[in-house]
């Protein structure tokens, strides 16, 4: 058919081959989405120079090795945190924090009744996913709202961990467990700052490389992002919208026990009241980081940042001194209603 | 064009849903490289049938055979495996991934490292390239497209396989002349190439345009089949809302023919101007005390748009009211029942009924609402009004405390009723009452409405019947495509037919008037950049 | 479509769960009564005159769920939820604590009613943000209480200057452990401030305009309702409900434990109100249910004590409860079990028409 309509196209000849930054150009100002995230990123440049100048020492190999070591569990689940709210429909997990607790104490019990520890890191992962997995049924098969399915796995891992234990559980000292926390030094500074990490966080990068495959490179990704869009839409476009719709809350529910791997590796420390409030800390990282809540756009790379932001945030409190640890709460929670606040704003304004 | 054999044959189709025969025997036939319009209005069946087609309802009875053979599809995705896409009035794509990917969702080119986004690209390229639209930049987002555009890309879909059959499900709902021509030149195109199109609108203007053929269906019932140069369009619409020529000019009951200005009566009611974008035109319209002004159109008219804007459901965005006189700003239903203008909405299911609530309760509900929560009305008093509404309006069971979803469609329509008149309006405004009732409660409602004009209150009466509401009003204001075409008064000598020649007559002139428009449009004049 | 005709109550879904709950209530009394025959017993304190028994500690044990409970029950009715209330009660004990603490004279009639009108009043302000946020900025009501959730507690802490306060306060130590004709005050109090707030609800026309907001917030638009001030309304309630909840639960032991005070009552809340015949998705309501919930509840975590399993697992029992009841009342299971239309498509492919506003004609 030739073509003789012109609709909105530039009537010019095909368009010359973009060079890189051309093309960052492009993608910052034609995607609304990504907008987010690099004032997510600004946000973090921002604290490293005011926190830099405030205080001191703050730019430095030993900080962003301690943000790195002491957020990794938190990055983790702000990745599952990630592909669930990008599936919009109000998408939410809010089970994270106590699937962590029952998986620690219920995996450092059994390496301490002298399971093989790697079969145990297995099954630490494999009890997120049947949390998870439960969730994902209540939510896709019996149109359950997501924040009370997800609530009430949260009581349910939270319940069953205490049930196993309420004192802490220990992780032997001898454990192989232990050595995904061993602290691998990367860079010799001056004195003690150096640029350290532990096998944990390389986990992490790992995962985060890996959600970010998914999301952009797979089709079960795509649809993450399309059923965010329009789950009507994707359905009628014949994407397997139910299985993924499952797959995400198996995923966080999975990447909830690979976080409490990380977390009790470090520590050496299972306990039933680990995790209280984790669920918060993650959807901050997520809405920081530049996702939207209401699903469909957003990536985990702005999760990680959003992490990293709440990690900083902490740290530059702890060095001010001034400000009570008792207020972190009230921070946290007034800068996640400012950002939710934004995202409302701005999804109006565009609509 | 057309060739002999039927790509798309449905035989014999039947389907019930609990309470509702959807389609009763429908036949229909699709041949290759031809425009065919299925027609009818509200409830005719035509979405059941497509539906029936590509695999989303199976039919109780009758067989669909594609190419010869009888074929049965249990998704969609098996449908379009078999070259049968459905594009539908709303766009369903999905605004925030790129053009590009949602062309190719779901068929993205996969190499060893995930998709490969390149060549993904090249062949959306390639699937715009037979629309046209090579030249988009399937990078963007959806979202930067205009609707009509996005609708293309939808088609485009279509291209990435090989497409049989392509059904458009009310794909000019939200486009304006220009973007339909545009629409319309990609579905010459398609036609050319053979392949069968199926299209389904209310806009006759349209039909008449780009069809070929057309199968009217009505009530579930298939009606007819016909080439469209052989049938009138005042044919049509008779086929289409079931009255015959002779029917529709029998007549009925008498009716005021005095010119209310005559009488130099003050309108209840002067609207001037009234709009709002993309539902209704502005419009001017005077509504009187005491008179039944019926409004008549078809599907996608306008009508319940413009009733709205009276209420206050929805903010108009140009022109005023007046009321008795005196401007009013009528913003919110609140602000329109204060006003004592009250509205039975269209849709009963979702708008109108509180279904897990009384029929006691939802009779009071808008009065109360008046009120406000402090003063609740007293139970004597709720029990007189209750027991009053029940009895006059016949709702049956007359159970006050019988849950209305458990209600039929026509008891639960004259609980509605109720609710409104408890609080006494001044102008009730009554969106298509009758509908999905059965004849007996259609026959009491009909009476209600006459009898509350005698006590004085304005009565607005919406319709897709067209027999009715020239039976019942005083006054008849015509609408068609979002515009009031026509005002006139009723009388021995107006007939169902004259309303059917005002809106057909309106689309052949208005046809001709953008014809030679367009021949005087340059062909690079369009829409300065993406929306 | 018509449904088949019920009775004419035809309040199935209310009266059922609430019945279920009663039983559920003589059971585990049952249950305990098998390990101690005399668990039942009430006696009558040689000295004091009052009332002494298990059931007794029962019902002073079920007035913080009580009140906590009813708020939800309005909260839920709107089709929204209130995950704050454990944390506002924090609040409202730190603020009573904290204030008694610091008074010259905190047994005075004066200093006690000050101390309770002041967590009245933050709590109530806790409640009208949670409300502004979900009515006029339109937010989802889980995203602001869940963070009010996460806040709140931060601003119990930062009330008490992170410590767990105690105070010495006749007034309010006899109103929380005091007992009137032998009966535990509180619980008295408490049942009156539900009958209260039952007939606010039930003798306006609060109750029925909740309700249609909570079934259908478009018709109920359209008929005139503003549904603004109405969340607005029940949020209050809840904040305001929740803080009376703290005070009853810092007053036993007159001291607020600013990570223990309420945490988890969320759970007990919900819970209480679901059983009690309030469907999670909104709509009606029912007080009376959310009552028999809370009692329910109470007994549930004394025969847990009494049977010797750790409290801590009963959390896992409770989110089990929720479960189930959220397949019950599943529209999806609903729809499965009344076994509609076998041969509709399966579930892949969805009719696009069931989101316009063509129907199939009723």
């Amino acid at each position: 058919m030739t073509s003789t309509l012109e609709p909105q196209v530039d009537p010019a000849v095909e368009p010359p081959p973009e060079t890189w930054t051309a093309r960052l150009v492009r993608k910052i100002t034609a995607n609304p989405s990504i907008l987010p995230t690099v004032a997510a990123v600004a946000l973090f440049v921002g604290m490293l120079i005011y926190g830099e100048t405030a205080y001191g020492r703050i730019v430095q190999y030993s900080t962003l090795s301690n943000l790195l070591i002491n957020n990794a569990h938190l990055i983790v689940i702000a990745v599952g945190l990630t592909f669930v709210i990008l599936t919009g429909n109000g998408g939410i997990d809010l089970s994270v924090g106590s699937v962590i607790a029952f998986s620690s104490v219920a995996g450092v019990m059994l390496a301490n009744a002298g399971w093989n520890p790697w079969v145990v890191v297995g099954l630490m992962i494999v009890f997120g996913s049947l949390f998870g997995l439960l969730a994902g049924v209540l939510i896709q098969w019996f149109d359950v709202q997501p924040f009370i399915a997800t609530l009430a796995t949260m009581f349910l891992a939270r319940g069953l961990a205490s049930m196993l234990s309420t004192q802490p559980q220990r992780l032997d000292d001898d454990s192989p467990i232990r050595s995904l926390g061993t602290r691998i030094k990367i860079i010799d500074g001056p004195k003690v700052d150096d640029l350290v990490i532990t096998p944990g966080v390389i986990l992490t990068i790992l995962v985060v490389a890996a959600a970010f495959f998914v999301l952009h490179r797979t089709r079960t990704g795509r649809t993450v992002y399309a059923l965010g869009g329009s789950e009507q839409s994707a359905r009628l476009m014949g994407l397997a919208a139910a299985r993924t719709k499952l797959f995400v809350y198996v995923l966080s529910g999975s990447l909830s026990g690979l976080a409490a791997v990380i977390y009790t590796s470090r520590l050496g420390i299972g306990q039933n009241i680990t995790g209280i409030g984790w669920e918060l800390l993650a959807i901050a990282a997520v809405v920081i980081g530049g996702t939207l809540l209401s699903g469909g756009y957003g990536y985990v790379l702005g999760s990680v940042i959003g992490a990293l932001v709440l990690g900083l945030m902490t740290v530059l409190i702890t060095r001010d001194g001034s400000i009570p640890p008792e207020m972190t709460t009230i921070i946290t929670g007034g800068v996640l209603l400012l950002f939710v606040l934004l995202q409302r704003a701005v999804t109006r304004s565009r609509s | 064009m057309t060739s002999a054999q039927p790509i798309v044959q449905m035989q014999g189709i039947s389907i019930e849903f609990p309470g509702v025969k959807a389609l009763d025997d429908v036949g229909f036939r699709l041949f290759p490289g031809e425009v065919h319009a299925l027609m009818g209005e509200n409830g005719a069946g035509k979405s059941t049938l497509i539906k029936a087609l590509t695999g989303v309802y199976r039919p109780d009875a009758g067989t669909v055979l594609i190419d010869g053979e009888p074929r049965s599809f249990h998704t969609t995705a098996d449908a379009q495996a078999a070259g049968v896409y459905t594009v539908y009035q709303e766009v369903n794509l999905c605004p925030n991934l790129s053009i590009g990917e949602n062309v190719m969702l779901g068929q993205e080119v996969r190499g060893r490292f995930g998709v490969n986004w390149r060549a993904t690209h090249r062949a959306a390229t390639e699937a715009l390239r037979r629309l046209g639209l090579e030249r988009l930049d399937t990078r963007k987002p959806l979202s930067t497209l205009s609707i009509a555009l996005q609708q293309l890309v939808a088609i485009s879909r279509a291209m990435v396989s090989e497409v049989k059959v392509l059904i458009l499900d009310e794909p000019t709902s939200s486009l304006d002349a220009s973007e339909v021509e545009m629409l319309f030149r990609v579905i010459r195109g398609l036609r050319e190439d053979g392949v069968a199109i199926l299209f389904v609108s209310h806009f006759l203007d349209q039909v008449y345009e780009i069809s070929d053929r057309l199968t009217v269906l009505r009530n579930g019932q298939y009606v007819g089949e016909h080439l469209v140069s052989e049938l009138a369009r005042a044919e049509l619409i008779s086929q289409m809302i079931g009255k015959d020529l002779e029917a529709l000019t029998s007549l009925g009951g008498d009716r005021r023919t005095a010119p209310r200005d005559e009488t130099g009566e003050e309108p209840l009611l002067r609207a001037r101007e009234l709009g709002r974008k993309g539902a209704i035109q502005p419009t001017d319209l005077d509504i009187y005390a005491g008179e039944v002004v019926g409004v008549a159109g078809l599907l996608g008219a306008g009508r319940t748009e413009l009733a709205r804007l009276l209420y206050g459901a929805d903010r108009p965005d140009s022109g005023t009211v007046e009321l008795h006189g005196t401007a009013a700003d009528i913003k919110s239903p609140v602000a329109g029942l204060a006003n004592g203008i009250a509205y039975s909405t269209e849709n009963r299911r979702d708008e109108g009924i509180l279904a897990d609530l009384t029929v006691r309760e939802n009779l009071v509900l808008s009065l109360q609402a008046r009120r406000g929560w402090a003063k609740p009305i007293p139970r004597r008093q709720q029990d007189e009004i209750v027991e009053h509404y029940i009895s006059t309006l016949n709702v049956r069971p007359p159970d006050p405390n019988a849950l209305i979803k458990n209600l039929s469609g026509g008891n639960q329509q004259k609980v509605l009723l109720g609710r409104w008149l408890a609080t006494q309006p001044e102008l009730l405004i009554l969106d298509e009452p009758t509908r999905g009732i059965d004849v007996g409660a259609k026959a009491e409602i009909q009476q209600a409405v006459v009898d509350l004009a005698e006590t004085g209150v304005a009565v607005v009466f919406i319709s897709s019947e067209l027999e009715e509401v020239v039976r019942l009003s005083e006054r008849i204001v015509v609408l068609k495509d979002r515009q009031k075409i026509g005002d006139l008064l009723n009388g021995p000598e107006v007939t169902a037919q004259q309303v059917v020649d005002i809106i057909a007559q309106h689309g052949v002139e208005a046809a001709e008037a953008m014809e030679s428009e367009l021949e005087e449009l340059t062909p690079t004049t369009g829409e300065g950049g993406p929306a | 479509m018509t449904e088949p005709k019920t009775t004419s109550r035809g309040r199935d879904l209310l009266h059922r769960p609430y019945v279920w709950g009663i039983a559920a209530i003589v059971l585990l009394l049952l249950l305990n009564t098998l390990k101690d025959p005399g668990y039942l017993a009430i006696s009558v304190h040689p000295e004091s005159g009052n009332l002494v028994g298990n059931v007794i500690d029962i019902l002073r044990a079920s007035v913080p769920i009580l009140m906590v409970a009813v708020g939800m029950a309005l909260v839920i009715a709107t089709g929204g939820i209130d995950l704050s209330v454990g944390s506002i009660m924090a609040v409202g004990g730190a603020t009573a604590m904290q204030f008694l603490s610091a008074s010259d004279d905190p047994s005075s009639a004066g200093a006690s009613a000050a101390a309770i009108g002041l967590a009245l009043l933050i709590s109530t302000a806790l409640g009208a943000v949670n409300g502004i946020l979900v009515a006029f900025v339109r937010l989802q009501p889980f995203i602001c209480t869940l963070i009010m959730m996460l806040a709140g507690r931060g601003i119990a802490k930062v009330i008490t200057d992170g410590r767990n306060t105690a105070a010495e306060s006749d007034p309010l130590r006899w109103i929380v452990n005091g007992y009137v004709f032998g009966f535990p005050f509180v619980f008295v109090l408490a049942i009156g401030i539900v009958i209260a707030v039952g007939l606010i609800v039930r003798r306006s026309a609060l109750g029925l305009m909740i309700e249609a907001i909570g079934i259908n917030l478009e018709a109920s638009r359209m008929a005139g309702i503003r549904p603004r001030g109405l969340l607005l309304t029940v949020y209050i309630f809840s904040g305001a409900l929740a803080g009376i909840a703290g005070l009853f639960a810092v007053g036993t032991v007159m001291t607020v434990d600013v990570t223990q005070t309420g945490y988890l009552m969320e759970l007990d809340a919900i819970l209480a109100v679901v059983i009690g015949g309030t469907a999670l998705y909104g709509g009606k309501f029912s007080l009376g249910g959310a009552v028999v919930g809370a009692l329910l509840i109470a007994t549930l975590d004394k025969t847990v004590l009494f049977l010797g399993i750790p409290s801590s697992a009963s959390p896992a029992f409770k989110a089990v409860v929720i479960i189930v009841v959220c397949l019950l009342q599943s529209g999806h299971v609903r729809r499965r079990l009344r076994r509609r239309r076998s041969h509709e498509a399966p579930p892949g492919a969805v009719p696009a028409d069931e989101t316009q506003k063509q129907e199939a004609v009723v």
